[in-house]
């Protein structure tokens, strides 16, 4: 399960469905191509300024928990294509974590391609049910009393945590708010904070 | 007694809770991004979705059937081209002679 | 039914509503493509929200014509799923309609 390299008859295979649909003109490698571009594009800087506009402005904030797709457009993001985005919003007294328990279901238009241990079968079988251990792994201890809400990405939607905005950022610009979430806070796995360590993945 | 050919239930992808997991750990540094394979078979599918060729659930049922062993080995991508190259066969888009 | 995110007037439970997931386990009989997770079969949750209508996955993943379903946001308690886990804590679900009944 570990992130691989994958075997020859893989490589191999891929070669020889390319080819037959090529030689169907089904597909070209032109398509491909910007396909892969788009797919490269997608980082968690998108989602990241989506949270940093919601601590700063408060429709904006309304408009990204009403409709998560409508914000992403507005940010310039195309969704034509990808599933809804819906926000979910932490409160002082709730923390979401958004895990795929039966696939890998992940926001990918606006934090980018899922990292390997959202995929693996230890983060889906475990995150619904001890999620509290989990989140320690990250290095993440939830203050005394908030609840963890565990949202299993099943079906349609994809799901984004809005966080909280950190204590000592009071005065801060968008684009300082913006270098401050990482993909994980996106996640629920970590929680935005002044001062931490350089972001494993920003 | 169990009838037995009933499937296994939970099935093997519905992972949720799953013991066998219980104890290990989430490997938290492995998140590089997709090998150049990875991407070749991702930006692959999405050709093949926006032209109407494959769905979301088709890709999922597919990976979902694949057998246990390979469910749990094959690298996620590898399982991706598993099921797009299934997909394909099935809908007689390609036939199973030009993947041999 | 028009189908899409926030395509909700076909709902039949709302907000705050008790609902049970139905206890049932078609995939031990048949081959199937169920967007249900096992754990929630049988739980009692409440209603968050219906969150749109989508054409149903069960259908789809075979390629035959899909009929719209409303899907919900259902929230359960944690504890009674796993028999064990912190009092307070919650599992939020997408669940479509067809796999609701009143509670």
């Amino acid at each position: 399960m570990a992130n691989q390299p994958p075997r020859a008859e893989s490589l191999a295979l891929l070669a020889k469905l390319e080819a037959a649909l090529k030689r169907r003109g089904i597909v070209s490698d032109e398509e491909i191509e910007l396909k892969r571009a788009s797919a490269d594009r997608a980082n968690p800087m998108t989602g990241a300024r989506m949270v940093a506009r919601a601590w700063i402005d408060p429709e904006w904030r309304a408009l990204l928990l009403r409709d998560g797709t409508a914000a992403a457009e507005a940010m310039g993001i195309s969704m034509r294509g990808n599933p809804p985005l819906g926000v979910l919003e932490d409160t002082a007294g709730v923390h979401h974590l958004v895990v795929c328990t039966l696939c890998s279901c992940y926001p990918r238009a606006i934090i980018g391609y899922p990292p390997h241990w959202y995929k693996s079968a230890a983060y889906r079988s475990r995150a619904v049910r001890e999620p509290r251990a989990v989140l320690a792994e990250f290095g993440t201890v939830l203050p005394a009393g908030m609840q963890v809400r565990v949202v299993d990405s099943t079906a349609d939607f994809r799901w984004m945590v809005l966080p909280q905005r950190p204590a000592g950022t009071e005065g801060w610009t968008e684009d300082q708010l913006t270098a401050l979430v990482t993909r994980d806070d996106m996640v629920g796995v970590t929680l935005p904070r002044v001062g931490r360590r350089e972001s494993r993945a920003a | 007694m169990e009838t037995p050919n009933l499937a296994p239930f939970p099935a093997q992808h519905d992972l949720g809770g799953n013991p066998r997991f219980r104890c290990t750990p989430v490997e938290i540094e492995d998140d590089a991004p997709p090998d150049d394979f990875g991407k070749r078979v991702d930006a692959l599918r999405a050709v093949l979705r926006d032209k109407g060729l494959i769905t979301t659930d088709e890709q999922r049922f597919n990976i979902e059937s694949l057998p246990e062993a390979e469910y749990f080995d094959l690298t996620y991508y590898e399982k991706w081209l598993r099921a797009v190259a299934a997909v394909m066969i099935a809908k007689g888009v390609v036939t199973w002679e030009e993947l041999q | 039914m028009s189908t899409g995110a926030g395509q909700v007037s076909a709902a039949r439970f709302a907000a705050g509503q008790s609902v049970r997931v139905k206890d049932a386990k078609p995939e031990r009989v048949a081959r199937m493509h169920l967007r249900t997770p096992h754990y929630a079969r049988g739980r009692i949750g409440r209603i968050v929200r219906a969150l749109g209508t989508f054409p149903n996955p069960e259908d789809i993943a075979f390629n035959r014509p899909a009929e719209p379903r409303v899907l919900y946001h259902v929230l359960f308690d944690q504890p009674p799923v796993w028999g064990d886990g912190e009092a307070g804590d919650t599992l939020l679900i997408e669940l479509f309609e067809h796999w609701l009944e009143e509670a």
